[in-house]
């Protein structure tokens, strides 16, 4: 479905990705986990095309999208759910909704709107709230459903665990893997959080310094010794349940 | 203040404070007021009016102490309050609240002329005020909705007033003729303008729409062969009632408005005409921003204030919205310069300077940035307020002055902040807005 080859960024003279390869079947659940600054969030901003690839190709579902503007790339049906959720705060929630779904054909409307507020009934609760005065995980729950009113084939989600309570994460993350089963979306997910990354994908890739250094399933990974002592709690032994506390970027 | 006033010798902080201003005011006020030159039989003379000085540091003095345990007591009454009371909603913030005063203003604004009060001068004053009221709503479609900060929108006015006043002159086109394409050319300008600052945001965007007003300006000066240069244009085609002149005589073969209803002359039957116009374009003008919030580019725009990077993973292309913005606003500008042009007969460069953009701008942040009845108010505080009071002369700058520095004290976010959302769930109704200066907190 997404398929990106070789692919190069760089902000002015720090390149930031050297040469990444990631496929993403239709269907399947992909994480990408990597330490703070290793170039996660730059892979997600090129796919959508800003920054702009410098080398390197993005093909999405047989198009070549690498050199679309953003706005055209997210109208082939990608969404994505940038890091910060970055909702728009003096909007109510439904509005915010309603921004998610500029591109498609409004008879869809009501319909998609159903099932995101089924998806998440705590926004159902909060509709005409201003979205600034939500809380953490309300807003990453907006942001959430703002990327699913597109009616994406394929969704990105940037750390949508960022400053948010276990249990919080938890629900996220079973929400997470609603959409990909019921909803039929593909995810690319790019977590920080890698117990709970690893645990839901189906096949995860690791980035180091702008590099893809390792991949695999996400149940390999989660036994990889190396993995574990980079990203899960400094190696202990069995990861305990709750998530690693999240330092903010 | 208030809380250096609670530290240990709340007296001697509240002198030492005071003395420190009258200080400021004394070396201020030596080389301002302490010396004079007169000019006198003896040629200049140099005088020395140091008394002069001293008053000045002392009423500094006096009024620093008074200003400081007048806040301090309005503080305390503020604190003594009942929470409750406190936190009571501004009459007009609830979204029921400000249709009301809306519907209101409309209402009296279409009796005032049969109201015994609505004299020609009144009238006359109102229709001056009503445009401003105009441009503010314009430009309130750039700053408030699409949140991007025009200091030159002076230009867009001039744009249109010059537009009807050539093309009136040139071809002897009507005013509902110019009308369209004043509004037209106007909107040209904004898209050309539009380009190259698109990248541009904030302070940045400021200073270049601001160069680009005093181009425009300079370029009406300076030009001329077209527009008369700071003579202006003359003699500009007043506004006719579909074809019959508001004259005391008609051309020959021809009916003036008052023999065509059978009426007696008179001069106020223009002035009359011209506030009606006004007041049926600027209602257009909120007609429209009205309606367009609702609709899918108004609020790209909104959203475009709020998240550029977010519009963008949305799918929404922001070139596209930002030209259409700076387009749409730049229109109804010159819809209200072809009404000024032809409401005055006479237009120069000199009408078009940037305090009118200054003012313009005031007026849409005052009024609370996209609030449509806060522009009225603050039109009527910031235009209204000073007309009335021109007998005060240069006070009345100062009045101006120390009106916005109150009401930035007093409402930092504008009078009207609160923005009502644009759709609702019928069975889902939007919470009571809390009191807008403070974002009720969210249980999480
Ligand atoms: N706009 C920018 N200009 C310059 N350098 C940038 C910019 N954005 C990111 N970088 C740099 O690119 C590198 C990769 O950053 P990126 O945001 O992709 O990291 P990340 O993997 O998402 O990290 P985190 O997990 O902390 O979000 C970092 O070294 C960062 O400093
Ligand atoms: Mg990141």
């Amino acid at each position: 479905m997404l398929s990106i080859r070789n692919l190069e960024a760089s902000y002015g003279r720090i390149q930031a990705l050297h040469g990444v390869d990631i496929d993403v079947e239709a269907g399947e659940i992909v994480t990408l986990i990597g330490a703070n600054g290793a170039g996660k969030t730059t892979l997600l901003m090129t796919l959508c095309g800003k920054p702009r690839a410098g080398k390197g190709s993005i093909t999405f579902e047989g198009e070549d999208i690498t050199r679309l503007p953003t706005y055209q790339i997210v109208r082939r049906g990608i969404a994505h759910a940038p890091e910060g959720r970055r909702i728009f705060p003096r909007m109510s929630v439904l509005e915010n909704l309603q921004m998610g779904a500029v591109t498609v054909d409004p008879k869809y409307f009501a319909d998609d709107l159903d099932r995101v507020l089924t998806l998440f009934p705590r926004l159902k609760e909060r509709i005409g709230q201003r979205g600034g005065t939500l809380s953490g995980g309300e807003q990453q729950m907006l942001a959430i459903g703002r990327a699913l009113m597109s009616r994406p084939r394929l969704l990105l989600l940037d750390e949508p665990s960022l400053g948010l309570a276990p249990l919080v994460v938890r629900q996220i993350f079973d929400i997470i893997r609603d959409i990909n089963r019921q909803q039929k979306v593909t995810v690319f997910l790019v977590e920080q959080n890698a117990f709970h990354a690893l645990k839901l994908a189906h096949r995860a890739y690791v980035m180091v310094n702008g590099r893809i250094a390792m991949s695999g399933s996400g149940a390999e990974l989660l036994a990889d010794a190396g993995v574990r002592a980079a990203y899960l709690e400094g190696g202990h032994e069995a990861p305990p349940p709750r998530p690693a506390p999240e330092a903010a970027p | 203040m208030a809380s250096r006033l609670a530290s240990k010798s709340p007296a001697a902080t509240l002198v030492k404070d005071s003395a420190a201003a009258a200080l400021v005011a004394a070396l201020l006020a030596l080389p301002l007021l302490g010396f004079r030159m007169t000019d006198t039989a003896r040629g200049l003379v140099l005088d020395y009016r140091f008394p002069l000085v001293l008053w000045s540091a002392g009423v500094v003095f006096a009024g620093r102490l008074l200003f400081t345990l007048a806040g301090a007591a309005i503080g305390r009454r503020l604190a003594a309050r009942p929470p409750r009371a406190a936190a009571r909603r501004w009459p007009l913030s609830g979204g029921r609240g400000r249709a009301l005063a809306g519907w209101a203003m409309v209402g009296f604004a279409l009796v005032l002329p049969l109201t015994p009060f609505g004299d020609r001068n009144l009238v006359d004053k109102a229709t001056l005020l009503l445009i401003y009221i105009m441009l503010g709503w314009g430009l309130n479609i750039v700053v408030g909705l699409a949140g991007l900060l025009d200091l030159g929108y002076v230009a867009f006015y001039a744009v249109g007033a010059y537009s009807y006043a050539l093309l009136s002159q040139a071809f002897g086109l009507s005013f509902w003729l110019c009308l369209p394409i004043a509004g037209l050319m106007a909107a040209t300008f904004g898209m050309v303008l539009g380009f190259p600052v698109l990248r541009l945001r904030g302070d940045y965007l400021a200073i270049v729409t601001l160069g680009f007003g005093e181009i425009i300006r300079v370029v009406l000066l300076n030009w001329q062969s077209l527009t008369g240069g700071p003579d202006g244009v003359y003699d500009i085609k007043r506004p006719s009632f579909f074809g019959l002149p508001f004259s005391a005589f008609a051309p020959e073969g021809h009916q003036t408005f008052a023999q065509f209803f059978g009426l007696a002359y008179s001069p106020n039957q223009r002035i009359y005409f011209l506030y009606y116009l006004i007041l049926i374009l600027a209602l257009a003008t909120n007609l429209f921003t009205l309606r367009i919030r609702r609709l899918p580019i108004g609020r790209a725009w909104e959203a475009l204030r709020e998240d550029e990077i977010a519009c963008r993973s949305l799918g929404i292309n922001p070139t596209k919205t930002k030209l259409s913005a700076f387009a749409i606003g730049a229109m109804f500008a010159g819809f209200a310069g072809s009404f000024f042009a032809t409401r005055q007969g006479f237009i120069s460069p000199e009408s078009f300077t940037f305090i009118e953009s200054a003012i313009i701008l005031s007026i849409v942040v005052l009024g609370g940035m996209g609030s449509q009845v806060g522009i009225v108010l603050a039109a009527v505080l910031l235009v209204g307020l000073p007309e009335w009071f021109r007998d005060l002369q240069l006070y009345r700058m100062l009045a101006f002055g120390g009106a916005m520095v109150l009401i930035m004290l007093w409402r930092p976010r504008g009078l009207l902040a609160h923005r009502d959302p644009t759709i609702l769930l019928a069975d889902h109704p939007a919470p009571s807005p809390a009191d807008p200066t403070a974002p009720s907190e969210v249980s999480p």
